[in-house]
């Protein structure tokens, strides 16, 4: 070779100084180390979280694991529920003949008094004088309202909160699913055989029941709560009867098949008191978990999860900060049977050849009924989101609305950015119009069921209807009716999808169209950025891009120059 | 022809680094840019992880390149200097169009130009550390209570800071892969960063067209 070139290792007298392979290998090793490690090793309260979930290995049949509701009394046995019972109340007194502190104890729940225990003005709730954007409020219309009260007889003002007889213990502990309260009568079984809406309701077999009462399981919560609102999916979006046996992908902790839990494993439920939310109430207010505390109520996520519920070094534990669980583990709410999302008051009454009428639509769902006005359902819902501290304040009949331009907040979430409490948290937001005094701004309370004149369900007399609603409460009627557009909240909280269908990242983290687009007070990485900085940065970008290719383009002219003139 | 030199000019564990930050670089500015909402590739989730992963790993190779260049004294190669500076530039702003030599050779005892140990000095020194931090702050956000910097720090600034250091990081790569190809040929330099060797032109002696 005949080669110019002077080579510098020639020079040298040998090959460079080699490195041999394995430290470099070794190095790659060590720098992949620090992401291996952090996405390894679980925690151990994930761990803990992960094992509640898991089936016991008794319910294979190896070892016979005692039932879930086991209780240490076979009711059957007791000779007092061996007697024969002609009503109802006889049921309840003969329970409360070994119980004898459970009606006291029931006395003092929102479930017996419909008012919120944490409200000292006692107005909060369905037996004071709130009311929302569905059947609206329940004075003058208790009978209908009331077969959802646990008790008996509450069909009007005049109803005795201190009878103990009249606590109806069977709705919550019957375990033979027969019991069934009738739809109009105060909270009441029948005693003969009544049809309502095509349907028979037959007087329970009140030894049977009684014999075979436990523990509430979710049937018996299921009876009123995934009927709220007057029918099943209505009220809450997330509680329906689809959440009686629920698949894993409907609800993981109550999947029928896996953990298969029971209300009050989240609802705490010590001497008839249960944990929740209730008006004023939030469902708590410290984020303790049962690690902390055993004897913690574990109705938030955390009080079994923790604040920290993900593996170690997963960067949604940084967000339990600032996010509810539920806005990522509930990816949309009625996911199995549509919801009513609005309902719409000023249009009832219509009628077709004289008659009032009613018709379905998409879901099998009524979308107009003559008795209630225009209805849209809505399956597999997207939620709102808004930052919550768990408190909602809500508007009373006696309040007066200056502003119904825009649709008026029947229940005002609290919680802000800065409130070191509140989080993102999902809603449904239920809209409708419904009726409004214009003379005194309030909203009222119609009369709605019944068998007199003023009854709107009767006579679709909306001015009678208001009339005798507003008596019923002693509260004024100015003769002026509107309709005002409203819109209710309620948190969404059950439902929760297995994690592998929680809400990925990109839902949240993207220039347009975010789940979270509407909510202000963080900083979010995909949503936001600042536009100057970008703009500045692309012209930077571009700039050298420029420059580059022109410096480039005059290295190519000039080396054609300076070759023709060497030419 | 026209005489080179070959030059032993960057060792294995030199383009080890090089390359390494190479990929580095150029996997954090995309993934950077898809959790920025710039681009969609990998999908947010993954892009994030991926990212992270990447920046773990470039610190750890950080560390291992500052103790390189301390014990094999490369960091000589980096000190800067203003001497025959302005020649460089004039060289890049006008010489090279007219075929002269370039001022300031490559050696073995001084492997930069002016302007690289400049610029080199500047990444190493200010603008790596400076997205290490950033990006550490922006990761690290709930724990800035216990850090110690909870009320003087906002996401939105560490967030901004950072994009901008993407952004300079970006500008860099355009020019510095740029100016790899204004060798004795297009791609000596490149080839080089490959082998280890370059063939330098010879002292005085104008280099190849």
């Amino acid at each position: 070779m005949s080669s110019p070139h002077v080579s510098a290792h020639r020079a040298h007298g040998g090959s460079p100084p080699a490195l041999p392979v394995w430290p470099v290998l070794l190095l790659l090793l060590l720098c992949l180390l620090p992401g291996l490690a952090l996405t390894l090793a679980p925690t151990a309260p994930a761990r803990a979280a992960q094992l509640a979930t898991e089936v016991p290995a008794g319910a294979t049949g190896a070892v016979k694991k005692p039932e879930a509701h086991a209780i240490t009394a076979d009711h059957s046995r007791h000779p007092a529920l061996q007697q024969p019972f002609a009503t109802p109340q006889e049921v309840t007194k003969a329970c409360l003949s070994c119980h004898n502190a459970a009606a006291q104890q029931v006395h003092r729940t929102i479930h017996w008094t419909w008012l919120d225990p944490a409200d000292p003005e006692r107005k909060m709730g369905k037996g004071g004088i709130t009311f929302n954007n569905f059947c609206i409020a329940i004075p003058s219309n208790e009978p209908r309202c009331t077969s959802c009260h646990a008790g008996f007889g509450w069909k009007n003002a005049q109803f005795d909160f201190s009878s103990q007889e009249n606590v109806d213990c069977m709705v919550c502990h019957d375990h033979t699913g027969t019991y069934k309260k009738f739809p109009t009568m105060a909270g009441l079984p029948v005693s003969e055989p009544t049809e309502f809406e095509g349907k028979t309701f037959n007087p329970p077999d009140y030894n049977a029941i009684a014999a075979s009462v436990g523990r509430p399981t979710r049937d018996n919560c299921g009876t009123c709560h995934f009927y709220g609102g007057g029918g099943d999916a209505v009220k809450h979006g997330d509680l329906d009867s689809t959440m009686f046996k629920p698949s894993r992908e409907l609800d993981v902790h109550m999947d029928v098949k896996g953990a298969n839990f029971t209300c009050q494993r989240c609802h705490t439920t010590e001497a008839h008191v249960i944990a929740g939310r209730t008006y004023k109430q939030p469902a708590f207010t410290e984020r303790t978990s049962v690690l902390d505390d055993d004897r913690v109520h574990r109705i938030a996520c955390e009080s079994c999860h923790t604040a920290t519920p993900h593996k170690a070094g997963h960067k949604a534990n940084d967000h339990t900060d600032k996010l509810a669980c539920q806005t990522c583990h509930i990816p949309a709410f009625a996911r199995e049977m549509a919801t009513k999302m609005w309902w719409d008051w000023s249009t009832a009454g219509k009628k077709k050849d004289g008659k009032p009428f009613a018709e379905k639509g998409p879901f099998g769902k009524p979308s107009y009924d003559s008795k209630k006005g225009d209805f849209r359902w809505e399956k597999d819902v997207t939620p709102e989101y808004h930052w919550s501290n768990g408190r909602m304040e809500f508007l009373l009949l006696t309040d007066r609305i200056a502003d119904t331009s825009k649709p008026v907040e029947i229940n005002r979430i609290d919680g802000d950015p800065a409130d070191p409490k509140a989080r993102i948290m999902p809603f449904k937001a239920h809209r409708g119009r419904q009726p409004f005094d214009a003379g005194n701004r309030t909203f009222v309370a119609p009369h709605l069921f019944g068998k007199d004149d003023a009854a709107y369900w009767k006579t679709y007399d909306w001015m009678k209807a208001v009339e005798a609603g507003q008596k019923s409460l002693n509260l004024p009627f100015s003769g002026k009716l509107e309709f005002v557009e409203t819109v209710y909240y309620y948190p969404i909280t059950h439902q929760v999808a297995p994690k592998e269908k929680s809400v990925a990242c990109g839902e949240c983290h993207r220039p347009a169209g975010s789940r979270l687009a509407a909510v202000s007070g963080v900083w979010m990485p995909g949503r936001d950025r600042n536009t100057g900085v970008d703009a500045a940065g692309w012209i930077a970008v571009a700039g050298s891009v420029l420059a580059v290719g022109v410096h480039g383009f005059l290295r190519l002219a000039a080396r054609g120059r300076n070759n023709r003139k060497e030419d | 022809m026209h005489a080179t030199e070959r030059l032993y000019l960057y060792s294995r564990f030199e383009r080890f680094w090089h390359w390494a930050q190479t990929v580095l670089i150029l996997v954090l500015l995309v993934t950077g840019f898809e959790i920025h909402g710039t681009v969609t590739l990998l999908g947010f989730a993954r892009a994030f992880a991926v990212h992270n992963f990447c920046a773990w790993s470039w610190l750890v190779l950080y560390a291992f390149i500052v103790f390189w260049m301390a014990v094999t004294d490369e960091w000589k190669h980096y000190v800067p200097t203003f001497l025959k500076l302005m020649d460089v530039v004039r060289y890049y702003l006008s010489g090279i169009f007219k075929g002269e030599p370039h001022p300031v050779p490559k050696s073995e005892r001084a492997k930069h130009n002016p302007l690289q140990r400049l610029t080199y000095l500047g990444i190493v020194s200010f603008l790596v550390p400076f997205q290490m931090v950033t990006g550490f702050l922006y990761y690290t956000y709930n724990q800035w209570p216990q850090l110690g910097f909870a009320g003087s720090l906002t996401l939105k600034a560490v967030a901004v800071l950072h994009t901008l250091g993407a952004f300079a990081f970006l500008a860099f790569v355009i020019v510095h892969v740029y100016m790899t190809t204004t060798g004795h040929t297009l791609t000596a330099h490149i080839a080089a960063m490959f082998t280890g060797y370059e063939d330098v032109p010879r002292n005085g002696v104008k280099p190849e067209a």
